[in-house]
């Protein structure tokens, strides 16, 4: 080797003089201008000079009642807009200095949006938007979407991909609306629909963990396998014993006192059923133990470095099989909605495709449970915007309006995704 | 703790990986396995850890026969693992890390991480570890992470440490950083088995070495053999240290790669500003920890990413901007990092494989149908050519041991006539037989006047092949060096010193032969035998 005495003499690099920079991505500016261009035109050219739009609120305050307000259409809508714009251009400034535009703006963003859209919406019906059942129908209907994004939460963290959310939530859905019906009490209901997710929850790690089947592939087969025998029993024995079996029991509401007097907000948040507050606790129980207690961590070891997790004792399939049936339990949960806490008795498929949109809700909640409750209630008012105006009847189709929440989650998660980090080992057999 | 292993079998099927393996780790002792990949060692470390349930033979702690059933019992019994690819969970600070499996806890079990972190501080500080327990776990460079597997086995009291590799993923000086470790937690009275086929490493720390070969203990060594003996014992048979190569004559320069840069999407920069030149007949080693943007430059050099800035100008043509298949048809070779994932499809057969690349224009596919008799053709000729032992042709490569399904990719990338050969870790995890093979047949090419560029994390391999050595930190290149540089200059080069600056400190370090670098590896540039590679 010392033969090879240097053919070219030693090149020390010399430090450069610049650095290459990060191609600026001027796409969310680009779309926010659009949108808002567009808001502005279209929602002010349409709208009529000297037309009026209805915004009702109900305070929850006793004696005030639900108040109205009766705004200019054209007027707000240009505020709003310009809002919008000076919001798009704030983002053009951030885009250029490389920096990035707080959480802040796309929601205040969304929301101005929105409130024009519905502004627009009810120019010269002489209804009114019913501004807080509008808010507290979105927080109801994200009930079984928080439920299932927990579930998911939790069976992802431990490594296991549920795609069976929707079984989950129709198998709860219906054990708790026989039981119910049956025992006539809602609470036994209530009681029973987690198990009926556990099962579905025990079936998924018994296939995906212990025989190493493609996690979606079982969660697919799984969710048919729950549609076709809840509908099958609904054809037949429910059907048979409509007295026994669908006979629609509901949960009470229970205002907690004090807190929903609260302006607005009490009424949204505190008039509800016990399954909402239930939702309240799960939330902040699971975003608190996922990341801060001994169950947390070990669990998500199993779904980010099983092997690790192995050479430290724990039992990772064990851990896997463990959560992945205390997952199937919270969607079970979440499925009561359906029935017990709508006071609704068991219909076929009536979850309807919730189970995926909570699956998506997790997955813009970035794995949180903290995020999965804001995308869930993003989704959630979605589909309640898609009620509220057919009630009120507006020009656009009522198939477009269903298509909505279907929108706002494919945007919604198409622009998310890449950004947030999946566990690293989810959907990977461990045969350690 | 005296560790004892008596007459340790292990099978996969019918393959024996451990054959009546017997050891004996005194306490306070540095115990080197050493052998070559696939010889077995790993697998026996896994046995005494409980990841493998044994077939045969039983483990003594302090003369008691012990029996594990997983890791955890292994750990409670007082023995620590540090393997070769790090149990650590990427997105967990340090001290959950260290703390996983047995946290301190208070009520509803919330983690107390206060005294997890207490633990971390504690260890650390006693062997100088300097690592804050609150860093996430993937911000850290690998010596530092390293160190976190180190007070994790620590922290469980473990009086037997075993480290498997140890040294595959750290610069020279990180080695010598944890040889100096390895000593201190010898005098702390901890026993060390130390896994490598390093020769220098075992020389430099071992109080005993035991040598294993396909699966069974060939022989024990002092640690004054020479590398020669260790060498042979090792391999089975008297091996040339180093590759006979002739002093190279580069040609006109043919590769020509100025002010490259390439940008992640994240907005980290993983080539910054890099420009070299190749010529004619001419290896150019690009050395450098793993990570450091050498697998990013040869994926823009192969065109599988384009570069944010720069140019890449192989005999007047520019390559930046073309696709994989264009730069193929100019006639690039490549050879990549993972061969089992990028360099091969592993149920294709040997024959197949020779072609992969090759099947889409005439002699091997004629009017949108293969040739299988061209193809079976070329594949006995490469077969021979290339000393690929195979049963034939039809066997799927993935049967195949990791020397010969490297000879196929070598084989397909060098059968056709190149403007360009760059090969990436050509000899990672090969035997030594397979390792002299490659390398005798890369300077083939070089003398047929092809200009090569090897990366490679080995700086043994560097050494080994190049004519000029170019060093890799960060995405940029410390400086491009003469092939007869001194490994500790190289060394700091790797961590980002500038190559003056390493000089003068080599120069210093000569000056002062106490010094724990030079104590610890016999790294003196005018030694012949220095730089060769068993």
């Amino acid at each position: 080797m010392s033969t090879m005495t240097a053919t070219a003499p030693a090149v020390p690099a010399t430090p450069a003089a610049h650095h290459v920079a990060v191609p600026i991505s001027w796409k969310a500016p680009v779309a926010y201008t659009v949108l808002a261009v567009g808001g502005l035109l279209g929602f002010g050219l349409s709208a009529e000079a000297g037309e009026t739009s209805l915004i009702s609120i109900a305070t929850g305050a006793p004696g005030l009642g639900s108040p109205s307000f009766e705004l200019p259409t054209l007027a707000s809508v240009i505020v709003l807009g310009l809002i919008q714009l000076a919001l798009a251009g704030w983002a053009w400034r951030r885009a250029s200095q490389r920096a990035k535009a707080g959480i802040w703006l796309p929601a205040v963003f969304g929301v101005a949006l929105v409130i024009s859209f519905l502004l627009w919406a009810v120019a010269g019906r002489g209804y009114a938007i019913q501004f807080t059942s509008l808010l507290s129908g979105a927080l109801f209907l994200s009930v079984p979407l928080v439920f299932g994004a927990l579930a998911g939460c939790v069976c992802e963290h431990v490594g296991v991909i549920n795609v069976a959310i929707e079984g989950q939530l129709l198998a709860g859905a219906f054990l708790a609306a026989v039981v119910g019906s049956a025992t006539g009490n809602p609470w036994l209901g209530l009681i029973c629909a987690p198990l009926a997710g556990a099962l579905v929850g025990a079936l998924l790690a018994l296939f995906a963990v212990r025989y190493w089947v493609d996690h979606i592939i079982v969660g697919i087969v799984l969710n048919v396998l729950v549609t076709g025998l809840t509908s099958y029993l609904f054809s037949t024995v429910l059907s048979n014993n409509t007295a026994v079996f669908s006979n629609p029991t509901q949960l009470p509401r229970w205002p907690i006192p004090l807190l929903s007097q609260i302006p607005v907000l009490g009424p949204v948040l505190f008039d509800q059923n016990v399954l909402v507050y239930l939702m309240y606790i799960a939330v902040a129980a699971f975003h608190v133990m996922l990341f801060k207690s001994r169950w947390g961590l070990r669990m998500r070891a199993c779904g980010e470095h099983p092997k690790a997790a192995d050479t430290v004792g724990i039992k990772v399939n064990a851990t896997r099989i463990r959560n992945t049936i205390l997952g199937g339990a919270v969607a079970g949960l979440g499925g009561a909605y359906f029935t017990v806490a709508a006071g609704l008795a068991f219909g076929k498929e009536m979850s309807a495709g919730r189970g995926f949109i909570a699956l998506a809700a997790m997955i813009l909640g970035g794995w949180k449970p903290k995020g999965a409750i804001l995308a869930a209630l993003l989704f959630g008012f979605a589909d309640n915007l898609q009620n509220a105006l057919g009630v009120v009847g507006v020009a656009i189709p009522s198939q477009f309006m269903l298509m909505a929440p279907y929108l706002v989650t494919v945007f919604a998660v198409a622009g998310l995704v890449g950004r947030v980090r999946a566990p690293a080992a989810e959907g990977v057999a461990y045969k350690g | 703790m005296r560790l004892e292993l008596r007459q340790i079998t292990k099978r996969f099927g019918s393959f024996v990986a451990n054959d009546a393996i017997d050891l004996v780790v005194e306490p306070g002792q540095i115990h080197a396995l050493l052998g070559e990949n696939g010889a077995g060692k790993s697998t026996l470390m896994n046995v005494l850890f409980g990841l493998y349930a044994a077939d045969g033979g039983e483990i003594l702690l302090d003369g008691q026969p012990v029996r594990f059933s997983g890791p955890g019992e292994a750990m409670a019994a007082g023995i620590g693992m540090v393997h070769q690819h790090f149990m650590l969970v990427p997105v967990f600070s340090v001290a959950e890390n260290v703390a996983m499996g047995h946290e301190p806890a208070k009520a509803l079990g919330l983690i107390d991480l206060p005294k997890s972190r207490a633990l971390v501080k504690e260890i650390s500080e006693r062997f100088h570890f300097d690592v804050d327990p609150d860093a996430m776990v993937e911000d850290l460079p690998v010596g530092a992470q390293q160190r976190v597997e180190i007070i994790k086995a620590l922290s469980r009291q473990a009086k037997i440490l075993i480290l498997d590799e140890p040294t595959a993923v750290l610069t020279p000086q990180e080695t010598d950083e944890l040889m100096a470790i390895m000593r201190q937690l010898k005098a702390a009275g901890t026993s060390i088995v130390f896994i490598t086929h390093k020769l220098r490493e075992v020389q430099a720390v071992a109080d005993a070495i035991t040598v294993i070969r396909l699966g069974k203990v060939v022989g024990s060594a002092a640690p004054t053999a020479s590398q020669t003996e260790l060498a042979s014992l090792m391999v089975g048979r008297s091996v040339g240290l180093g590759v006979a190569k002739a002093p190279a004559e580069p040609g006109p320069k043919a590769l020509e790669v100025s002010d490259l840069s390439l940008v992640e999407p994240s907005g980290l920069t993983s080539l910054d500003d890099v420009s070299f030149a190749v010529a004619r007949g001419e290896i150019l080693a690009v050395a450098g920890v793993q990570g450091n943007g050498q697998t990013e430059l040869t994926q823009v050099l192969l065109g599988l990413r384009h570069p944010t800035a720069g140019s890449i100008r192989l005999d007047g043509r520019e390559l930046a901007g073309l696709s994989v298949r264009e730069v193929l048809d100019y006639g690039v070779g490549f050879v990549p990092e993972d061969r089992s994932k990028d360099g091969m499809v592993a149920s294709f057969t040997i024959a197949e494989n020779l072609v992969l690349d090759q099947v889409s224009a005439a002699p091997f596919s004629k009017a949108g149908a293969l040739d299988i008799g061209a193809i079976a053709d070329n594949a006995s000729r490469q077969i021979e050519q290339f000393d690929v032992r195979t049963r034939g042709v039809d066997t799927p490569i993935g049967t195949l041991s990791g020397g010969n399904q490297q000879k196929v990719v070598l084989a397909r990338e060098l059968s056709r006539d190149l403007r360009l050969f760059i090969a990436s870790q050509p000899t990672r995890g090969l035997d030594v037989g397979s390792i002299e093979f490659i390398h005798a047949r890369i300077v083939e090419e070089r003398d047929k006047g092809t200009p090569v560029v090897i990366v490679s994390t080995e700086l043994d391999e560097v050494l080994a092949l190049a004519d000029r050595i170019a060093v890799m930190y960060r995405g940029r290149f410390t400086g491009i060096v003469p092939p007869d540089t001194p490994r500790d200059v190289l060394g700091l080069m790797m961590a980002g010193v500038p190559y003056e600056e390493a000089l003068a400190e080599h120069k210093a370090h000569a000056a002062t032969p106490g010094a724990l670098a030079a104590g610890a590896a016999p790294a003196v540039p005018a030694d012949p035998e220095e730089g060769a590679r068993p």
